[in-house]
């Protein structure tokens, strides 16, 4: 089955370029033909002229992005975007939620609309859709979430899963707390679930981790692109009998996301180290999970740093995990540590809250990999910071105008604030 | 005045087109007498019709055209400062009563090259003209924005070492570098915006922004009031520039000033006969232009104060929340 990609905004069209090209790089140094098959299926479409083509639609207000990511594409000679699988414009968005969402989602419906049934005509099942997107600025954010609200309106019955991208804590744009919270709020109601990446975490890793001394955002996409792959890659989940999973956001959603209030979804991986280390770096499974079900209770993403929730004691309480172990000896991995009902609420089984997925097949050059993706209170800090700076902001309401100049209303701002509060209250009593 | 028709006229045909607008500000020892009329006049219009304004002072100009001359010709010489920049290509330079405007016009030109590179260029985090607006006018009249620019020189030395990069960004908020005469440093902040060009990454903005902070301060719902873009292409001559535009209340003592020269004029109705002489002028229209100044003026006071009341966080929704099952 067939995942449409959507790339929204220079956020999501620099993410999602660096996404196919991990997907397709892995895909083609893996040995194993299965593997590659499926993956291949998942993500492009083959042509006459035998080439892989990505099974993606990229939308901006500004043509740079989508030509620089076109061209990136095109240069890395194993695979590219369809010709004419693009939409832009020439004004760009302003930062300003309201004109993605009120003025240019609208105006641009149509084209946008027709561009992804082309896509969706030339799978042969849907898997679902998977929105890329920045929350913190105009495009990726306002324009989309009415593409979210289009996608939901038309394929009623497929998966959206969104992955988001959270911005720094401290600006990169002054009005992305207000751009995230409508983003966040309206997402909410009409998507699956919503896979997060925060740069600030992200840069930590690249810091820490790998050693970065000067971070581009290039940096930051490879590791959001690369902690992606492990989770989109093919795998062999408990309702696949032996074969990749065929519907593989449909088994995500259920495993994380069974309840209406809780969509926030975090990622960790590990092993997480500069490239020129792995080689010389030997790993097992019972250190590479201790490690990371460290990370998950202490509500940390890396493996190094710790920091404070607004629970009780920084002791992150998860609705549900999914882990998924990509390598070698992944069949005697022992992952016992998951299913203790200590690290779950209380009001679900830890055997219906955990899942796990395998796949015998190593990912890019690591020789054991686990990445885990995880619904619990991980997330609840940042969306706490986020909503605060915003009401503060909305509590002046300074550049409240540049909104009700596109005819989003305060009345629409207070619906947003309250459907967030209720999330943020929500996330903070999982452990009761 | 012509410009002040095309505004609004720019206003009513494309009313969704950002109006950025540059103007320059007449320094205190203008030749044109009235120069006060002209300016408060136009003020109204530009506090109406435009979207955002960067004020220049033809003084500002003038000092720095005077710090590039001292740093070529004379005691600090740097290491490695061309004799013939970049910014002051237009023309030789005479000292004494006649002005460089070639040299203070190219300096103008840059800052408009700045705004607009993200629009001609790629980079990693591109900066419209429309985000700046968006994001430096939080209420709809303080849209004026002070500009800086730095390097005001080309250094011969392309790699630069990081130290000398921090110290672009520290220049950039001081005094010599802005374009009207004015203290940002201990005036409040709105609202800051840094575009930078050429080989700076991601890593270096965020640590000089965190450097900076505590030294600029920010009015208190916007403590991270920093908007930010990257453009790969520096401008010619040079490995990386920034130009930053900071909506900072010190435009409230350039405004002062003006409506101090405009009451010297007016309470004597000096020259005022010359205007009224043309069809369609009115004294109304004076007093109308003097109150809205003056409106504005406060408007950037108000918030001066708040300065230094200590600011609490808002308190927050609250939701009803049902009993744990």
């Amino acid at each position: 089955m067939s995942v449409v990609t959507i790339q929204l905004g220079q956020c999501g069209n620099q993410v999602g370029q660096e996404l196919f090209d991990i997907i397709c790089n892995d895909a083609e140094q893996s040995q194993r033909k299965t593997y590659s098959t499926s993956c291949s299926a998942r993500f492009f479409r083959p042509t006459s002229k035998g080439d892989l083509v990505a099974r993606a639609v990229l939308v901006d207000m500004e043509p740079k992005v989508i030509n620089q990511s076109m061209n990136k594409a095109v240069k890395s000679g194993r695979w590219r975007y369809g010709e004419d699988s693009h939409f832009s414009q020439k004004q760009g968005s302003g930062n300003n939620w309201a004109n993605g969402y009120c003025v240019l989602g609208p105006r641009h419906k149509d084209a946008v609309e027709e561009l992804v049934r082309q896509e969706v005509e030339r799978c042969d099942a849907l898997a679902g859709f998977i929105p890329v997107m920045s929350v913190a600025g105009g495009t990726g954010s306002g324009v989309g979430t009415y593409v979210t609200q289009c996608l939901r309106d038309i394929y009623p019955t497929s998966f959206i899963l969104n992955h988001l991208t959270w911005p720094y804590g401290t600006g990169e744009v002054i009005v992305q707390n207000y751009n995230s919270v409508l983003t966040l709020a309206h997402l909410y109601q009409l998507s699956d679930a919503m896979l997060v990446h925060e740069n600030d975490t992200v840069h930590k890793i690249c810091s820490q981790l790998l050693n970065i001394k000067q971070i581009s955002f290039s940096d930051i996409n490879m590791v959001i692109a690369h902690q992606l792959g492990g989770v989109l890659q093919p795998a062999l989940t408990p309702d696949s009998y032996g074969v990749y999973s065929r519907n593989p956001l449909g088994e995500l959603v259920s495993a994380l996301a069974c309840h209406p209030e809780y969509k926030l979804l975090s990622v960790s991986t590990v092993p997480q180290m500069p490239s020129s280390s792995i080689a010389f770096s030997t790993f097992s499974w019972p250190a590479l999970l201790k490690h990371l079900r460290q990370m998950l209770i202490s509500n940390t993403r890396m493996e190094v740093e710790r920091t404070r929730s607004l629970t009780q004691g920084g002791f992150n309480t998860s609705l549900a995990n999914l882990l998924i172990l990509r390598g070698k000896d992944v069949y005697s991995a022992e992952t016992g540590g998951f299913e203790d009902p200590a690290i779950y609420t209380p009001w679900l089984r830890s055997e219906e809250a955990f899942s796990l997925w395998k796949s015998p097949v190593s990912f890019d050059k690591y020789e054991k990999f686990a990445t885990l993706v995880s619904n619990s209170q991980a997330l609840l800090r940042p969306l706490d910071d986020m909503v605060r700076k915003a009401w503060n902001m909305f509590a002046s309401r300074a550049y409240i105008h540049q909104y009700i100049k596109y005819n989003i209303s305060e009345e629409d701002f207070l619906d947003s604030f309250t459907s967030l509060e209720q999330v943020i209250s929500s996330y903070g009593q999982l452990q009761c | 005045v012509v410009f002040q028709k095309v505004l609004s006229l720019l206003e009513e045909e494309f009313p969704d087109v950002c109006r950025i607008v540059t103007a320059v500000y007449p320094s205190a020892e203008d030749d044109v007498i009235t120069s006060p009329y002209n300016t408060v006049l136009a003020m109204q219009e530009l506090t109406e019709h435009a979207d955002c304004v960067l004020p220049v002072e033809n003084q500002s100009l003038l000092d720095i055209l005077n710090k590039i001359d001292a740093m070529s010709y004379g005691t600090k010489l740097g290491p490695g400062v061309k004799r013939n920049n970049c910014v002051t290509s237009g023309g030789s330079r005479l000292s004494g009563a006649q002005k460089p405007f070639d040299a203070m016009n190219n300096i103008v030109a840059n800052l408009l090259l700045n705004i607009t590179s993200s629009t001609r260029f790629e980079g990693s985090l591109n900066m419209d003209l429309n985000e700046i607006a968006m994001n430096l006018v939080p209420f709809p009249r303080l849209h004026y924005l002070v500009p800086s620019l730095t390097p005001l020189y080309s250094l011969a030395d392309v790699s630069i070492p990081t130290k000398r990069l921090d110290q672009m960004f520290s220049d950039a908020f001081s005094k010599d570098h802005q374009l009207i005469r004015a203290n940002l440093k201990h005036s409040l902040f709105l609202a800051s915006a840094l575009m930078v060009r050429g080989d700076v990454h991601m890593s270096d903005l965020r640590r000089n922004i965190e450097r900076l902070r505590s030294s600029l301060p920010f009015v208190s719902w916007n403590q991270e009031g920093w908007k930010t873009g990257l453009c790969s292409v520096p401008p010619v001559g040079h490995s990386h520039s920034m130009l930053a535009l900071s909506n900072n209340t010190c435009v409230k003592a350039t405004f002062m000033e003006l409506r101090d020269s405009f009451t010297k004029l007016y309470k004597k109705k000096a020259h005022l006969h010359h205007y009224l002489h043309v069809d369609g002028m009115e004294q109304s229209i004076f007093s109308e232009a003097l109150s809205s100044l003056t409106g504005l003026i406060e408007d950037y006071h108000h918030l001066d104060v708040s300065k230094s009341r200590l600011q609490r966080d808002t308190p927050r929704l609250r939701i009803a929340t049902g009993s744990s099952s």
